[in-house]
């Protein structure tokens, strides 16, 4: 197991990958990669259990990512925990590449399943969860969204439908940015108080700094404790963290960095 | 020829669960508010551990059903016609087509037979959506005896399905001894004047124009097109070679369906002659299941008559006609 500070380490090797990939395609998403690497560092390299060397391992932890966009993420981890080469991160978005754009679970190893159309995942996550509960697999099932895909009325019947099936096996991760494409959710569609829907929909909250990777394990181990009820771990988190010009920006949403502003995101990044 | 007896096939389906939660524990189903319409009550019943009802939340339900199946299950999702396609295409697309997930949907309540409901619970471009999602299975059953098999068929097959039964109960047409092998058209009637090729409950309504026809000498080949993705394309080729002109009958839209997809096997392989029935471009009406049919001119009669135009339009098109 990883210290905090190996973990801080890991995760801006992370945002650095995530840069290179973005950069190197001319295309991607940075904005909500960034804001939800240390989520994803904490899982992949603290809280999931898992097996790089058998993919499909059938008592591991689930980890879907429903904001699909983040790809480049989830991609990065998957590299650094040895599900495949670290040099095929380059590839990323180019034909006949492993990694699409979107997650497409039919191309790349640990990738549980498909996602790219916001809403999706959290229902998927439900069915994984309801089979482990069925067959008596003591396995997790952990969702990332973010908030903006929060506007999508599938979460809200999924929010409805893990708490009536009382599922305390499925925890929920919001990677709250507060940007979307458009704008601040605030101004396109706002979604708040997020915390009062979750649990007035029957789920148990933890709100977390998203960017503070200790107290990001307390809140999965403070999860894993709560029985009866599934969990949303709201993270607050800042959209393209780590990278000065692109902090807080939403036109960094679905834009890549040109040749120089990559050399300086990886400069700040050292 | 046995259309005396009458059974419903969504009937068959409930019923057919039944026997295969019996067999394999892995059997999961699924309904959206709506389990005593589509039978899958008794499964319910008999396995109430192994059954979600996930209220209305079509949406939810299809990705709940991947879900179940990417952890080994056979999931049978079910609700109208109307909503298992249109109304969440989008998470049947990305969560079942896409990742070739082991779920069934089996959809009832097709086409304009649902009657006095009207046209917002009559789903006529069903076809059209499903037959549209790449590695989908696409079964039309013409009776509860094909509907069982064909469910039972979809169980022990691993990929995604789309069953679509009707509302009304229809004519029994086979009997015990029948095997139903999917993507394999059925001869239901040789003939070699024309080929009409009918789904679900149209085949009855073939079967009856084509006694009409041979009465007055036109002697019309009666093929059963059960599963519309992957197509026989082999029994239509056939057809067109034999008997010169074909005829296609559908509840559903004249484009996206049946019709459209044997068009495009003629067109390519072997053009002749062909007339598409079904509902013209078009929402229906509330009303009796008869009535709309016969509005949508998709009787035994409206079938004969068409049949006889196009053979006309064969004779005519031949080129010994125009010496």
């Amino acid at each position: 197991m990883l210290l905090i500070k190996e973990m801080q380490d890991k995760a801006k090797l992370l945002r650095r990958h995530i840069i290179k990939m973005i950069a190197e395609a001319n295309s991607g998403h940075p904005g909500g990669s960034l804001s939800a690497v240390d989520i994803i560092t904490v899982l992949y390299f603290h809280v999931l259990h898992h097996d790089p060397k058998n993919p499909l391992w059938p008592d591991r932890d689930r980890f879907i990512l429903s904001k699909g966009h983040a790809a480049p993420a989830l991609y990065a981890a998957l590299a650094e925990a040895g599900y495949f080469p670290i040099e095929e991160l380059l590839t990323f978005r180019k034909t006949n590449s492993r990694m699409q754009g979107h997650c497409d679970v039919m191309a790349t190893p640990g990738v549980e399943t498909s996602s790219g159309p916001l809403g999706q995942g959290l229902s998927f996550g439900i069915g994984c969860a309801l089979a482990a509960r069925l067959d008596n697999q003591k396995y997790y099932t952990y969702v990332l969204l973010g908030d903006g895909e929060c506007d999508e009325g599938q979460v809200w019947e999924a929010a409805m439908s893990a708490a009536h099936y009382k599922l305390d096996n499925i925890i929920a991760i919001i990677d709250r940015n507060g940007i979307q494409l458009d704008g601040r959710t605030c101004d396109i569609m706002n979604t708040e108080p997020l915390d009062e829907k979750w649990r007035a929909f029957g789920w148990h909250v933890i709100i977390v700094d998203g960017h503070d990777i200790y107290k990001l394990e307390l809140a999965f181990d403070e999860a894993k404790m709560i029985k009866g009820k599934p969990v949303m771990i709201i993270a607050n988190t800042v959209k393209g963290k780590g990278v000065s010009f692109m902090e807080n920006k939403a036109e960094f949403h679905g834009k890549p960095p040109t040749k120089e502003q990559a050399a300086q995101a990886l400069k700040e990044l050292e | 020829m046995i259309m005396c007896a009458e059974s419903s096939m969504r009937e068959a389906y409930g019923k057919t669960l039944v026997e295969l939660g019996k067999e394999n524990k892995d059997i999961i189903v699924l309904d959206a508010d709506l389990s005593q319409s589509t039978q899958t009550f008794m499964f319910a019943k008999e396995f109430p551990k192994r059954f979600f009802d996930c209220g209305i939340a079509e949406q939810n339900m299809m990705g709940i059903a991947a879900g179940l199946a990417a952890s080994g299950k056979t999931v049978f999702a079910s609700t109208f016609a109307v909503f298992a396609s249109s109304r969440c295409f989008d998470q049947v697309r990305w969560s079942i087509a896409q990742p070739h997930r082991n779920v069934k949907i089996v959809a009832t309540h097709a086409g304009v037979t649902v009657g006095e409901d009207g046209a917002s619970h009559q789903s006529i471009e069903d076809l059209a959506l499903m037959c549209a999602l790449p590695g989908f299975t696409v079964i039309v059953p013409a009776d509860a005896i094909e509907t069982s098999q064909a469910v039972r068929a979809a169980a022990t097959d691993c990929g995604p399905y789309y069953i679509r039964l009707p509302r009304p109960k229809s004519a029994v047409l086979y009997g015990d001894n029948y095997q139903f092998v999917m993507g394999k058209a059925v001869t239901m009637r040789d003939g070699k004047d024309a080929t009409i090729i009918a789904t679900g409950l149209m085949v009855e309504r073939a079967l009856q124009a084509a006694e009409e026809l041979i009465k007055g000498g036109l002697d019309a080949r009666v093929l059963n097109i059960h599963t519309l993705k992957p197509l026989d394309g082999k029994a239509i080729i056939k057809a067109a070679r034999e008997t010169g002109a074909i005829l296609t009958v559908e509840e559903h839209l004249r484009q996206g369906g049946l019709g459209s997809r044997v068009a495009q096997i003629v067109a390519e392989y072997c053009p002749v002659p062909m007339t598409l029935m079904g509902i013209k471009d078009s929402y229906s009406l509330s009303g009796k299941p008869d009535e709309l049919l016969a509005i949508h001119g998709l009787t035994a009669s409206n079938i004969a008559e068409k049949a006889i135009g196009l053979v006309y339009k064969k004779f005519k098109s031949h080129p010994d006609s125009k010496k």
